[in-house]
């Protein structure tokens, strides 16, 4: 059995139900993305997912138990969540804020052992931000910054580790930078890995277990390469489209279709 | 493009020497407190300062005493007349404006982490205009008792922090919108007040005013006891949730998945913070500025990130009494509130470390 599972979950915030009925398995040791369009539910199965958000019914389970149920310190020490929204205290540096993922291992007479100085100085070298310690974190850039973030989560030594579109606000090579992060994370260290990510073709190079979610319900889940179709997509986003090679690694590539009289007259037609 | 090589593990901690380094004092048993030592220093000479400036304080009067037989009278080896002058006049005055300063720091310190917002501080966000329509309902309507009055202030702090809290609640009380209705009860409440002082009679009006400034005339051992009490179950009980205050500063979700109980936090925390300030605002009325510059003007001393919560505490304390002092000092003995010069003091005071910071570029 895998560790990580929604089953049968209905969310929703208030009264608006966002998803129902929904049952997920996060395949240990994988790369699971979940992509979708806008207001599909991804994020908030994933909040669900990080025990942030309580399912109104069903369940989410965390090594066959109900995670909502769990202590709050203990499910920090299984699974880590790198959100969207994370606030960078005024003159905090890269070390401490670092060092701050080591809260759910510590106590009020714990507060700072050797093992929390190593881990922080592991975490900061595999996210290549060691030479940055003693620098504030608002001086740094934004492709820093979010890599002194995924430090922090490793730092928290989680098996699981869930990252809420990691790649916003980013520039493309910032977004290829961390995304390639993640995958030695994955490869290297064989922690779980679930993201939201925007960017379809992204996540068809990087995951090894894709979620596709439209209104709240899971259309297709599998290894890219086996579950990305033209016809997939079109149900998933809505676009027509041709899904070619991805010429440096033999992923799928989505190219979506070009409006008429923009297609180029070689290619002659659209391809399905 | 692939992600830079695995730096090799630098083995020894003073790799980090400059910034603030974090250190920790361990036992063999493995247990180990954490601290910086900046901050520390910072609190250290801020006592220094505090304590320097009581003894002083316990002097200055119309019978002026050396600082030397203050020392020795609080010791118990003064003379019979020393030691009323000290332990039954001045001390208790001294103490109430330390344990008032201390705990408006705190509190202080508390709601601008919560809120994350520098203006989240409760004089900004109503609780000082709810304890001063308590107080005034007291003296305008009632013409209570000095005890009466500081019973009052205090239900109308308490009363005020329970509505302020389930006005700002939305799933959660949330930084911004907590600052924005506290601003606006604090509008309607210093409505309140105005009519109420137009409505008192001129006698009532002008103790009503000396209250509102802020004041620490008259102050005895029976303002300590209660205020004590207060600042002895609060203050432990803050200081244990520090660390899950620490993280929340990140934002909720991140305190979240590093396993906090925000909701439990803030509201442990937020209480023990109205309880606070309305403790200290009943004993010493609603002394400008304290809760608003003490957080500041610790963490610009102590350059450390986090709530600062010991050094804002010790902050508040040095800066009452280094204001009664002041007051006491160019004006003569109860001539001026001491919140008069809170205000001039610590908001100047602000002023000055921020140009500093500008010059400095740290801004």
């Amino acid at each position: 059995m895998n560790r990580l599972s929604a089953d049968n979950v209905t969310l929703g915030y208030d009264q608006r139900v966002i998803a129902e009925q929904l049952s997920v398995e996060i395949p240990d040791h994988s790369f699971t993305v979940i992509v979708g369009p806008n207001a599909c539910g991804k994020s908030t199965l994933l909040r669900a997912l990080s025990r942030m958000l309580k399912p109104s019914e069903g369940r989410v389970l965390l090594d066959g138990q109900t995670i909502h149920s769990m202590p709050a310190k203990k499910v920090a020490k299984t699974l880590g969540l790198l959100p969207q929204s994370s606030v960078a205290p005024d003159g905090i540096t890269v070390a401490d804020l670092v060092g701050r993922g080591r809260y759910p291992h510590q106590g009020l007479l714990r507060q700072w052992s050797p093992e929390d100085e190593r881990v922080v100085q592991e975490s900061m070298a595999s996210t290549g931000v060691a030479e940055l310690a003693d620098r504030y974190v608002d001086e740094l850039s934004g492709g820093q910054r979010q890599r002194v973030w995924i430090a922090m989560a490793l730092a928290q030594q989680t098996p699981l580790l869930l990252l809420d579109e990691p790649t916003t606000f980013l520039d493309i090579q910032h977004q290829i930078d961390v995304l390639d992060l993640c995958a030695d994370l994955h490869e290297e260290q064989g922690r779980t890995l679930v993201a939201v990510l925007h960017d379809l073709n992204h996540a068809a190079r990087y995951a090894t277990h894709l979620i596709a979610m439209r209104d709240g319900k899971v259309i297709a889940e599998g290894p890219p390469s086996e579950i990305v179709t033209a016809d997939l997509v079109e149900r998933v986003f809505g676009m027509r489209c041709q899904i070619i090679d991805d010429p440096e690694t033999g992923t799928p590539l989505v190219v979506p279709a070009a409006r008429k009289g923009r297609v180029r007259d070689a290619v002659g037609g659209l391809g399905r | 493009m692939k992600a830079p090589e695995s730096a090799p593990k630098p083995k020894a901690p003073s790799q980090r020497a400059q910034g603030t380094p974090i250190r920790a004092l361990r036992t063999a048993g493995g247990l180990s407190v954490r601290f910086e030592l900046r901050p520390l220093v910072t609190v250290v000479a801020l006592l220094v300062v505090a304590l320097a400036a009581s003894v002083v304080l316990i002097g200055t009067g119309d019978f002026q005493i050396p600082a030397s037989d203050v020392i020795s009278t609080l010791l118990g080896n003064g003379s019979v007349a020393h030691e009323f002058i000290v332990n039954d006049l001045r001390l208790p005055r001294v103490v109430v404006g330390l344990l008032v300063g201390a705990a408006l720091g705190l509190s202080g310190a508390l709601f601008q982490s919560v809120t994350r917002n520098p203006l989240g501080s409760p004089d900004i966000i109503g609780f000082g205009q709810g304890s001063t329509v308590g107080a005034l309902v007291v003296i305008v309507l009632f013409k209570g008792s000095a005890e009466a009055v500081a019973y009052g202030s205090l239900a109308g702090g308490l009363v005020t922090g329970v509505l302020i809290y389930l006005l700002a609640w939305k799933r959660g009380v949330h930084g911004y919108r907590l600052v924005l209705v506290g601003i606006g009860a604090a509008a309607v409440l210093t409505a309140v007040n105005g009519y109420l002082l137009t409505k008192a009679q001129i006698v009532d009006a002008a103790r009503a005013v000396v209250w509102i400034t802020g004041s620490l005339n008259g102050r005895g051992w029976e303002q300590v006891g209660p205020l004590f009490w207060f600042c002895v179950i609060l203050i432990p009980l803050v200081f244990a949730y520090a660390r899950p205050l620490r993280m929340l500063e990140m934002g909720d979700d991140v305190a979240y998945a590093l396993g906090v109980r925000v909701e439990r936090t803030r509201l442990v925390l937020m209480t023990a913070a109205v309880l606070l300030t309305a403790a200290a605002t009943a004993a010493a009325g609603p002394v400008a500025f304290v809760s608003l510059t003490a957080p500041q003007l610790a963490r610009r001393l102590t350059r450390s990130p986090g709530p600062n919560l010991l050094a804002s505490m010790v902050m508040g304390a040095t800066l009452l009494i280094a204001a009664d002092l002041g007051a006491q000092r160019v004006f003569g003995a109860d001539q001026l509130p001491v919140g008069v010069v809170t205000g001039v003091l610590g908001g100047g005071y602000l002023l000055w470390l921020l140009a500093a910071e500008r010059k400095a570029g740290r801004i």
